[in-house]
C-alpha cells in the first residue's frame, strides 16, 4: 500500500449527496477508488451513486468498514464533520472544504489530541486538493489523469500548483508514488513534516518534492526534520517571492506576518538544512530528473 | 477584516476592558461639540483609519481648547493619511475619535494573536509599550512575554496574574490587570478575532489601567456567524479594486508592476508571478479566479486587471483540471471579443484537453500570443509588455 491508500482502501464521503460531493465522488469512483458509501445527516437509508447513505459516520464505519473519509461539507459545519470522523475511528481524512474559521480548526486540533497518537486520525487539509496514489486511488478534487505512477512523493499546499508540478514530471516521464495536499489554511490538519516522515518510510518513494509558500512555520519545521531524520533526498519550491508583506495572497494562510515567513527566508532555511531548492516554478521536471539521476 | 480604533474600544469595553471616555465625530463642529460634552481641559483628536503608526503620520493631535479641537478636525477630515502601513496612496480620514486626555505613568504592549506554530491563541506582552512589536522584537527580544492559551478552557486567572507580575504591574492594579487581560482574550475568542492589540495599555498617574489604543482584526471565514462584526466594515478603508474583486468572488491584490495576471489557484498565481520576476518583469497584480475558470469569471478578471492603468500586458495562465482547456479557451476568446483589450495578451493553458484548447486559440482571429510552458509564457509576457510600453511611448 502507498502511504495512505490504495485501490482496496474503503473510502467514505461526508457531504455525499451534495452537488460537489456527488460530482467528486463519481470522479473518485471512475478513477478506481473503493468508495463504499457516504454520510448526509437526515438521508440515512437512501442510496446514492449505487452506494448506501448513512446518518452518522459511526453507522457508515460499522456497516461498510470505511477507513478513510473525504469531507465536502460546507464551511460552517466542516469542523464538526472532521471531529465526527475522528471519533468514529476513521484513520485518514481529507478535508477539501475551503473557508473554515481558524478557531474551529484550533478546536479540531485540540479535540484530536484526546486520542493516543497511534489511534489518532491523520487529517489533511482543510482547503486542499486531496491525496492521490496514481494508478491506485484518489481522495479529493484533482484531475487523476495528469499524474503518472512512479517513485516521487509530492507534498504541497496549493492545488493547481501541485497539478503544474505533476504535469511537468509526467512530461519528463517521471511518476509519483503519492501526492498529498496539505492545504492553504493557517491551521491545517497535518504539516510537511508529518508527510516527510511517512515518505521516508515508504518503500515506493525514492525522493520527495515539497511545494511550499509564504506564511507560517511549517516549511522551516520540515527543513529541520529533513536535515535530522531523512536519508531520501528532498527538493523544495517556495511560492511567493513577489508577495508583499502583510497581504493575504489568496490562501488564508499565505501571508507574511513575522520573521522567517517570506519566500526568500524559507528558501534560505531549507537550503541551510540541505534541501535542494527548485528556484523557478518552471523547473520541477528538470530538477527532479537531475536528482533522480544522481540517486 | 479590520475595524477602527473606536469600534475596537467599544467591543473591548463591553467585555470589561477599561477605556477613556470619548466620542466619534464626522465634522469639525461635531468634534468641538464632543469635546464640550466630554468636559475637561485637554483632548486627543484621533484620525480613524485602518492602520497603526498614526501618531508619527500626524493623525493624532493633543488639543487644549475646543477651538484647537475644531482646527485639528478641520485639518484631518478628508485628508489621506500616509503611514508606514498604508502604502503611498494613504488612507482617507472620514471620521475622528475625540477622547479625553490621559495622564500616563506607564505604557505596556499587549496583544492576543493566533499563533500558527502552537495552533493556539497566544498572549504577547511587553513593558515596552508604544513601540510596535517588531521594534521590540529587534531591540529587546527577551522583554517579550508569550503565554499560549489552552483552547478547551480559555485563559485562566493564574496566567493573567503571571503576565501581570512579569510586566511588574503593582499589586494595587493586579485585579484590574487580570480583568483587562481576560476581557481581551474573551473578545478574541467570542468574536472570532485573528488579532487584538492594545498598544499601549497604560497605567495612569492616578493608578488606573486603560486601553489607550486598540486594534482588532477578524477572521473573514467566520463572518458568516458574526453579523454584528460585518456591520462595522468601513469600505472607504479598502482598496476599491480589491473590494470589487472580493464582491465578485475573485481574490485580487494590486502590486506595482506592469504585467497583469489572470490565474486559477493561489499557489499557481504566486508561482507565475515569481516566474515573471525571474525573467526580468514585475507583476501588476495577484489574481486568483478560483478553480472553475468559467468564461464569466475570465471576463470579470480581464475587466479587473484592465482597471489598473499601469498594465502593459496580460498573462493568462490556467490549469484546467476538472474542467477542460477547450472550454477555457472558448471563454478567453469570448471575453476578449466583448472587451476590446488594449494591451497584448499571452495565454498559456495546461491540463485536460490541452491540445484542443491550444488549437482553438490558434484558430481564432483574436490577436493573442500563446505559450506552452510556464517559462515561455512569462518570457513572452515580459517581451510583449516592453514592446507595448515603447510603442505607446512613441505615439505620445
Amino acid at each position: 500500500m502507498s502511504i495512505f491508500l490504495d485501490q482496496k482502501t474503503p473510502v467514505m464521503v461526508q457531504g455525499f449527496t451534495g452537488r460537489i460531493g456527488t460530482f467528486h465522488a463519481q470522479e473518485m469512483i471512475d478513477y478506481g477508488t473503493n468508495v463504499v458509501g457516504g454520510v448526509t445527516p437526515g438521508k440515512g437509508g437512501e442510496r446514492h451513486l449505487e452506494r448506501p447513505v448513512f446518518n452518522t459516520v459511526k453507522a457508515a464505519v460499522s456497516d461498510t468498514g470505511a477507513e478513510a473519509s473525504v469531507v465536502f461539507v460546507p464551511p460552517p459545519f466542516a469542523a464538526d464533520a472532521i471531529m465526527e470522523a475522528a471519533d468514529a475511528g476513521i484513520r485518514f481524512c481529507v478535508c477539501v472544504t475551503d473557508g473554515i474559521p481558524a478557531q474551529d480548526m484550533m478546536r479540531v486540533k485540540r479535540y484530536m489530541r484526546r486520542y493516543r497518537k497511534e489511534d489518532r486520525m491523520t487529517l489533511t487539509g482543510p482547503n486542499c486538493a486531496g491525496t492521490i496514489s496514481p494508478g491506485k486511488a484518489m481522495m479529493g478534487i484533482m484531475p487523476g489523469h495528469i499524474y503518472m505512477q512512479g517513485n516521487v512523493g509530492l507534498i504541497g499546499r496549493s492545488g493547481t500548483l501541485g497539478y503544474e508540478a505533476a504535469s511537468q514530471l509526467k512530461t519528463m516521464n517521471i511518476g509519483i508514488s503519492t501526492s498529498v495536499g496539505i492545504g492553504g489554511d493557517p491551521i491545517n490538519g497535518s504539516a510537511f513534516r508529518d508527510h516527510l516522515e511517512r515518505f521516508e518510510q515508504d518503500p515506493e518513494t525514492d525522493l520527495v518534492v515539497m511545494i511550499g509558500e509564504i506564511g507560517g512555520p511549517q516549511e522551516a519545521e520540515a527543513a529541520a526534520f529533513a536535515r535530522d531524520h531523512m536519508q531520501k533526498p528532498v527538493l523544495a519550491y517556495i511560492a511567493g517571492l513577489t508577495a508583499p508583506r502583510g497581504r493575504t495572497m489568496g490562501h488564508a494562510g499565505a501571508i507574511v506576518t513575522s520573521a522567517g515567513e517570506s519566500a526568500a527566508e524559507k528558501v534560505e532555511i531549507l537550503r541551510a538544512a540541505g534541501v535542494g531548492i527548485i528556484v523557478r516554478p518552471s523547473e520541477f521536471g528538470n530538477a527532479v530528473a537531475e536528482a533522480l539521476a544522481a540517486l | 477584516m479590520d475595524i477602527h480604533e473606536y469600534q475596537a474600544k467599544a467591543i473591548l469595553a463591553d467585555f470589561g476592558m477599561p477605556i477613556a471616555r470619548g466620542g466619534i465625530a464626522y465634522s469639525p463642529e461635531q468634534a468641538a461639540y464632543r469635546a464640550k460634552e466630554l468636559g475637561g481641559e485637554k483632548w486627543v483628536v484621533k484620525a480613524q483609519i485602518h492602520s497603526g503608526a498614526r501618531g508619527k503620520a500626524g493623525g493624532i493631535k493633543v488639543c487644549a481648547s475646543e477651538n484647537e479641537v475644531m482646527e485639528a478636525a478641520n485639518e484631518l477630515l478628508g485628508r489621506r493619511l500616509v503611514t508606514n502601513q498604508t502604502g503611498p496612496q494613504g488612507k482617507l480620514v472620514g471620521r475622528l475619535y475625540i477622547e479625553e486626555a490621559t495622564d500616563i505613568a506607564r505604557e505596556i504592549y499587549l496583544a492576543f494573536v493566533l499563533d500558527r506554530s502552537s495552533e493556539r491563541v497566544v498572549c504577547v506582552a511587553s513593558s515596552a509599550g508604544g513601540m510596535d512589536i517588531e521594534e521590540i522584537a529587534e531591540t529587546s527580544p527577551d522583554a517579550i512575554i508569550r503565554v499560549p492559551i489552552e483552547p478547551a478552557v480559555g485563559m485562566q486567572d493564574f496566567q493573567a496574574r503571571e503576565i501581570a507580575f512579569a510586566l511588574e504591574i503593582g499589586v494595587a492594579q493586579l485585579a484590574e490587570a487580570v480583568k483587562a487581560l481576560k476581557a481581551c482574550y474573551r473578545a478574541f475568542r467570542d468574536l472570532d478575532a485573528t488579532m487584538v492589540e492594545v498598544n499601549p495599555m497604560v497605567i495612569t498617574t492616578d493608578g488606573r489601567i486603560i486601553a489607550l489604543d486598540a486594534k482588532m482584526g477578524f477572521d473573514d471565514n467566520a463572518l458568516f456567524r458574526r453579523p454584528q462584526i460585518s456591520e462595522l466594515r468601513d469600505k472607504s478603508q479598502e482598496d476599491p479594486r480589491e473590494m470589487n474583486a472580493a464582491d465578485r468572488g475573485l481574490s485580487y491584490v494590486g502590486l506595482d508592476g506592469n504585467i497583469g495576471c489572470i490565474i486559477n489557484g493561489a499557489g499557481l498565481a504566486m508561482a507565475t508571478m515569481d516566474m515573471i520576476k525571474h525573467v526580468g518583469g514585475e507583476p501588476a497584480n495577484f489574481l486568483d479566479i478560483g478553480g472553475g475558470a468559467s468564461p464569466e469569471r475570465v471576463a470579470k478578471a480581464f475587466n479587473l486587471v484592465l482597471s489598473d492603468e499601469g498594465v502593459d500586458a496580460i498573462l493568462v495562465n490556467i490549469f484546467a483540471g476538472i474542467n477542460r482547456c477547450d472550454w477555457v479557451a472558448e471563454g478567453v476568446i469570448q471575453a476578449m471579443q466583448k472587451l476590446d483589450v488594449p494591451v497584448p495578451v499571452v495565454v498559456r493553458l495546461s491540463g485536460t484537453n490541452v491540445e484542443l484548447g491550444r488549437q482553438i486559440l490558434a484558430d481564432s482571429d483574436i490577436d493573442l500570443i500563446t505559450a506552452d510552458t510556464l517559462a515561455e509564457a512569462a518570457e513572452k509576457a515580459v517581451a510583449a509588455a516592453q514592446f507595448h510600453q515603447s510603442a505607446s511611448a512613441d505615439t505620445e
